[in-house]
C-alpha cells in the first residue's frame, strides 16, 4: 500500500467501509446528545442485538428474519428503559448507562458461554434466511472498479432522514429545546421526557442495525463486539459539533466526524505508521475537536452580542 | 368603561396556617396596563400564580370575560389566552429566533410521511411580529442567547402576543435589565396595550409603573393597599404608599433613637476628676 491510493476510489472505499457502521452509530448518538443525553451502553448493545439473532438462529434453528426482529425488540426494550430512568430519577445518564452497559456486557457472555460453551457464536451463514439478510444490510457491491458495502448505503439514507427529521421538522425543533432546557421545553408545551426515551431507543435501535450487519458480514458474532466503541460514536459526534452539554450539533457532522474517523484508521496504515498510535491520535483529535467547538461558541456569541448592542445604541439616537 | 376581561374578587391564599393573600381584588381592563406594585414578599408572586393557573385561591371568584371559572392548570389558562411571561422567559439561548418563537406549536405543512416545520413561514413570520413590537431583526437565524436582555423580553411578549393572547401577564419584566433595555420593554408594553391586550405588569419599580401604567394595585403583607386609576394618583403618591410612609417615618425615628443613644455613649462621662 503506497499513500497514493488514499485518494483512489479503492481508497475511497477502504475509508468508507469502516465509516459507515460507526456513521449509524454517530448520527443516533447525535440525535441524542443533541437532546441532552449520552448512551454509552450503545456500543455493548450492538454485541447484544448480534448475539441475541445470532443465538436465536443458530441454537435454536430460528431464520435470521424473525431472530432478528426479537433482538431489534429487545433493544427498543432496552432503549425504553434507559430513557425511563434517566427521565424519572433525573440522574445522569452517563450513570444510568454505565450501569446498562455492564449489565450487558456481562450477560453477553454469560448466556454466550451457557449456550455455545465458547464465546463466539459460529456458523450465522448457515441459517434459513442468511442470504437474503446479508443482501439487505451488507452486502458488497461493485462500483467504478471498487468494491463498496450495502451498509454505506444505509449510513448515508440514514444520515439523510436524521438530518431532515432534525432541522425541518417539529420533532426536531423539540430535539434542540429538550436538550438545552428541558424545564424551558416543558413550559411551553414540549414533551420533553417522551423526546428523551424516544431518542435513546432510536439510539437502540441503530445499535441493533450494526449488530445484525455485522453478523452477516462477519457470519459470527464474539461476546465482546462493540466494547468501547461508545466513546468513539460520541468522539465522532464532538467531531461533528455536538456539544457535551446538549442543545447544539449537527447529524451530518457526526457523519463527517465518521469519515474523519475511517480516513484516521486506514490513513494510518497508509502511511505506514504504528497503529498501536491509533487511539492517541482519537484522544488529540477530541481534544481538538472540543476545544475548536468552545471556541468558535464563544466566539460567535461574542460578535454577535457587540452587534445587538450597536443596534440598541442605534436605536436609543 | 367596558367590562374587565379578568376580575378576581375577595381572593384569599393560605399555604398552610400562612396567609399569603388576604381578600384581594384586582380588575384587568382590555387596551390597559394595570401595574402591580409591592415590595418583596407582599403577595405579588401568590397573585400572579391564582392568575395564570399555578395555585387556585383558598377563597375568592375568579371571572375572565365576564365569566365566573376555576383555572385548573396554566395550560387551560394558556388556552383561555392568558399567557403569562416568567423571568426564565422560556427561551433557548442557543436556538435561532425563529425556532425559540414557535417551539411547541410549530407551523406544518406537507402530507403525512412529508410532513415538516414550515420554515419560511416561521422566519417570516417572526420577523413580521418583531417588526410590529417595533424591533427589526435582520436575521431569524440569530441564536436568542446573543440578543439584548430587553430584546429577549420583546421576544417571549411577542410570541404571547401571536399566539392569541388577550391578557398579557409579565413578571418582573424589567427587573434585571438597565436604564436603556427597561425603557425598550416599556415600549413593548405600550405596543402590546396598542393592540387591545389587558396586560398585568408586576414590578416594584414605581419608576418603571408610572410612565405605562392605567391603573396601580399595591399590595402589602399580603393585602390590597389600594387601587388607583392614574388621574388618582400622582408618582410622588405612589412612590409614597409603595414605600409605606408611615413606616417610613416609624424607621427614621427609631434610627434617631439609636444613634441618640450612641451619642449619650460617646459623651464624656460627668467630670468626677
Amino acid at each position: 500500500m503506497t499513500p497514493q491510493n488514499w485518494i483512489s476510489i479503492t481508497g475511497v472505499a477502504r475509508i468508507l467501509d469502516p465509516s459507515s457502521t460507526l456513521g449509524i452509530m454517530a448520527v443516533a448518538v447525535a440525535l441524542l446528545m443533541i437532546g441532552g443525553e449520552f448512551d454509552l451502553s450503545a456500543g455493548v448493545m450492538t454485541g447484544t442485538t448480534g448475539l441475541i439473532a445470532g443465538l436465536l438462529a443458530t441454537q435454536a434453528g430460528w431464520n435470521i428474519w424473525p431472530a432478528s426482529l426479537v433482538a431489534l425488540v429487545f433493544a427498543l426494550a432496552v432503549g425504553y428503559l434507559n430513557g425511563l430512568m434517566v427521565v424519572k430519577t433525573r440522574l445522569p445518564s452517563f450513570i444510568v448507562t454505565l450501569a446498562t452497559f455492564f449489565i450487558l456486557r456481562g450477560a453477553n457472555v454469560g448466556v454466550t458461554r451457557l449456550m455455545t460453551d465458547q464465546v463466539r457464536v459460529a456458523g450465522i451463514d448457515q441459517v434459513l434466511g442468511f442470504a437474503e439478510a446479508r443482501a439487505f444490510f451488507n452486502a458488497e457491491f461493485e462500483l467504478l472498479g471498487a468494491t463498496f458495502r450495502t451498509s454505506t448505503i444505509w449510513w448515508i439514507v440514514i444520515t439523510i432522514i436524521a438530518a431532515w427529521i432534525l432541522q425541518r421538522t417539529r420533532f426536531g425543533n423539540w430535539i434542540f429545546a429538550t436538550g438545552g432546557d428541558p424545564n424551558a421545553a416543558r413550559n411551553v408545551g414540549v414533551p420533553s421526557d417522551r423526546v428523551k426515551i424516544a431518542l435513546f431507543m432510536v439510539t437502540a435501535a441503530a445499535a441493533w442495525l450494526v449488530g445484525i450487519m455485522s453478523d452477516v458480514r462477519l457470519r459470527s458474532a464474539v461476546a465482546s463486539e462493540g466494547i468501547g466503541q461508545e466513546f468513539v460514536y460520541i468522539i465522532s459526534a464532538v467531531i461533528g459539533g455536538c456539544l457535551l452539554t446538549g442543545g447544539y450539533g449537527s447529524v451530518i457532522g457526526a457523519s463527517i466526524g465518521a469519515i474523519i474517523f475511517g480516513m484516521a484508521r486506514v490513513g494510518i496504515v497508509f502511511a505506514g505508521w504504528d497503529t498501536d498510535w491509533f487511539y492517541s491520535f482519537l484522544g488529540v483529535m477530541l481534544l481538538v475537536a472540543v476545544l475548536v467547538n468552545d471556541f468558535t461558541r464563544k466566539r460567535a456569541e461574542a460578535v454577535s452580542i457587540a452587534a445587538a448592542k450597536a443596534r440598541t445604541e442605534e436605536g436609543e439616537k | 368603561m367596558d367590562e374587565p376581561i379578568l376580575e378576581v374578587r375577595n381572593i384569599t391564599k393560605l399555604f398552610g396556617s400562612v396567609i399569603a393573600l388576604s381578600n384581594v381584588s384586582a380588575k384587568v381592563y382590555r387596551g390597559e396596563v394595570t401595574c402591580l406594585l409591592g415590595d418583596n414578599g407582599a403577595g405579588k408572586s401568590t397573585l400572579i400564580k391564582i392568575l395564570s393557573g399555578v395555585h387556585q385561591p383558598t377563597e375568592g371568584d375568579y371571572y375572565f370575560e365576564g365569566k365566573r371559572l376555576t383555572l385548573e392548570s396554566p395550560r387551560q389558562a394558556r388556552a383561555l389566552g392568558i399567557a403569562t411571561v416568567y423571568q426564565d422567559l422560556s427561551l433557548l439561548p442557543l436556538m435561532p429566533i425563529w425556532r425559540n418563537f414557535f417551539l411547541g406549536a410549530e407551523p406544518e405543512k406537507g402530507p403525512a410521511p412529508l410532513r415538516h416545520f414550515d420554515i419560511n413561514f416561521a422566519k417570516r413570520t417572526v420577523r413580521e411580529e418583531l417588526y410590529k413590537m417595533g424591533i427589526d431583526i435582520r436575521d431569524p437565524d440569530q441564536p436568542v442567547g446573543t440578543m439584548s436582555g430587553g430584546e429577549r423580553q420583546s421576544v417571549a411578549i411577542a410570541r404571547a402576543v401571536y399566539f392569541g393572547a388577550k391578557v398579557l401577564i409579565l413578571d418582573e419584566p424589567t427587573a434585571a435589565l438597565g436604564v436603556k433595555q427597561a425603557g425598550m420593554v416599556l415600549r413593548y408594553i405600550a405596543q402590546a396595550k396598542a393592540r387591545n391586550l389587558g396586560v398585568i405588569f408586576i414590578t416594584h419599580n414605581p419608576h418603571h409603573a408610572y410612565p405605562v401604567g392605567d391603573r396601580f394595585i399595591i399590595l402589602t403583607r399580603g393585602r390590597t393597599l389600594g387601587i388607583w386609576t392614574k388621574a388618582e394618583l400622582s408618582q410622588e403618591a405612589m412612590i409614597r404608599s409603595m414605600s409605606g410612609a408611615d413606616e417610613l417615618e416609624a424607621l427614621s425615628h427609631e434610627l434617631d433613637v439609636i444613634a441618640g443613644r450612641s451619642m449619650l455613649a460617646e459623651a464624656p462621662p460627668p467630670a468626677v476628676a
